[in-house]
């Protein structure tokens, strides 16, 4: 199992072809307070660093991109009935949505933790 | 998935030429995420968050930097006060002349076509009129009144002041213990005060909907007043995400965005404002620009209204989502102007602007939103109960 992420603070879990998506402690804490999250249908095909999910603070609404090409195949509907988990559980219960990755090459431009976390400052 | 961040704020400051308020350090020393604002760097929101901020604000006490906004002396130049009321009343639609002293009341400045140039509050101290207006058109405000009242009046900007509001269920207890008698003040009631020994001026009102104080001081003594507000444990720094969230529910109108030179005080539902003297058949009826408009509003109605809305599911929607009368096609009727989350409403709260016929509490309406048509229904203002003291 491996960890990765993107410039736009969202993180991947990848399990055979099948990565799990959300995003991370840092980006939670520049959105604040999460109040809605909303989620892509699935079996929707999306290409890479299009806005398919939105979640919304008491401030904001901010776009999240897919960080790689694919078919969703799982969202998580916790989010639905409670989005402050994005706030308190980020990086495991606030996980956004799987997707079933096209093409494993679009992974190489992605971060690994210590080069993210230099990112992120 | 987050729009790029700004860079430090000392290197915004710097390449923006944005000011700072007198508690700018205080601020940042408290944990504020600065932004800029109307010119301004200022607090977005403390590490507690706009969430808690706002909640704590409705439960215990909150304190706000508003030193952004304009103060302004308007002293007659007669020496008398009532002639400086007389001349401000050329500028707006409120009875200036009946506000008592030591008694402040909202107030519009007014354009040629009824639209709104700025709101503001006019308070009278006795041998002045004390008006506190917004950062975003005081410059052009002060100019208006130079302009216009040059006959009447002397027009000071009183840019040495800051100005703070404390507000919240706790605010009253707070500020007593740091100005003996403040208690005894009801909602409007304002004037000069001493608070913690330093010449202040303090009036009962706020834009929150909550009760509490706003309090003008002297720039170089600001920061020792809100650290000693600051000390109490019931008091947590507000930044201005909370304060729009509050005065959102409170069902207030913010410029630029809920009124601006296009909205007409009518259509604003601020009809409340505009006392019977200043309308058809009162004893000083018009005579402030616009009034022909406006007038003919008041009597006949105006063809569109600001009303409340609240969204039936939970996504928030905000100002410049566009208003259907159906689910399916047609045209857009009206407009959101400011929306969000209610965190004491706990849901999307919004304001906007629907033709007169949709206008009516309850009617059904749709907000399109990331190309959804999500359901709303017009609900009465204010959202959260406004708990001022009378």
């Amino acid at each position: 199992m491996t960890v990765l992420y993107t410039a736009d603070h969202e993180w991947l879990r990848i399990e055979g072809d099948v990565a799990t998506v959300g995003v991370t402690d840092y980006a939670q804490t520049q959105l604040g307070d999460v109040v809605f999250v909303d989620l892509p249908k699935v079996g929707r095909v999306v290409k890479k660093a299009e806005a398919i999910a939105v979640v919304e603070s008491v401030k904001a609404a901010s776009d999240v991109y897919a960080p790689i090409g694919g078919e969703i195949v799982e969202t998580n509907e916790a989010l639905g009935g409670d989005p402050s988990l994005v706030n308190s559980d980020p990086a495991g219960g606030a996980w956004f949505f799987k997707i079933r990755i096209a093409d494993k090459s679009e992974l190489d431009g992605l971060m690994d933790e210590a080069a993210y976390k230099a990112h992120a400052g | 998935m987050l729009a790029s961040q700004p860079a430090s704020s000392a290197a915004l400051a710097q390449s923006s030429g944005l000011k700072r308020t007198p508690l700018y350090a205080l601020n940042v020393a408290r944990g504020g995420k600065m932004v800029p604002f109307a010119g301004y760097e200022m607090p977005v929101q403390f590490p507690p968050g706009v969430l808690k901020e706002h909640l704590h604000t409705r439960a215990s006490a909150g304190l706000f930097d508003v030193s952004h906004m304009g103060q302004i002396a308007l002293r007659p130049k007669s020496g008398k006060v009532e002639d400086a009321a007389r001349a401000l009343e050329r500028l707006v639609p409120q009875d200036i002349l009946s506000i008592a002293p030591n008694r402040q009341r909202y107030a519009l400045f007014t354009n040629a076509e009824g639209g709104v140039l700025d709101d503001l509050m006019v308070a009278n101290f006795g041998d002045h009129l004390f008006l506190v207006v917004n950062a975003a058109c005081k410059e052009a405000d002060e100019a208006h009144l130079r302009r216009e009242l040059a006959d009447a009046c002397i027009v000071e900007n009183l840019s040495g002041r800051a100005l703070i509001a404390l507000q919240g269920p706790k605010a009253e207890a707070v500020l007593s213990k740091l100005s003996p008698g403040v208690a005894g003040m009801a909602f409007m009631d304002c004037g000069p005060r001493q608070v913690m020994g330093i010449d202040c001026f303090v009036s009962r009102s706020g834009y929150t909907g909550e009760d509490g104080f706003e309090i003008s001081v002297p720039a170089e003594r600001v920061e020792a007043l809100a650290a000693a507000l600051l000390d109490d444990p019931a008091v947590m720094p507000i930044g201005l995400g909370a304060r729009d969230s509050l005065r959102l529910e409170a069902g207030l109108c913010l410029y630029g965005h809920d009124i601006d030179t296009e909205t007409t005080p009518v259509e604003a539902n601020l009809n409340w404002s505009i006392q019977k003297s200043r309308r058809s058949g009162g004893a000083r009826a018009g005579g402030f620009p616009g009034a022909d408009v406006i007038l003919a509003q008041l009597t006949g109605g105006a063809s569109r209204k600001r009303v409340g809305l609240k969204a039936e599911g939970r996504a928030p929607v905000r100002e410049n989502a566009p208003l259907f009368g159906s689910a399916e096609g047609g045209e857009p009727v009206g407009l959101v102007t400011s929306g969000g989350f209610g965190p004491s409403v706990n849901g999307p709260v919004a304001m906007g602007y629907v033709p007169a016929s949709h206008a009516a509490d309850a009617t059904q309406l749709f907000a399109e939103i990331r190309g959804q048509r999500l359901p709303v229904r017009v609900t009465p203002l204010p959202f959260s109960p406004h708990s001022y003291k009378r």
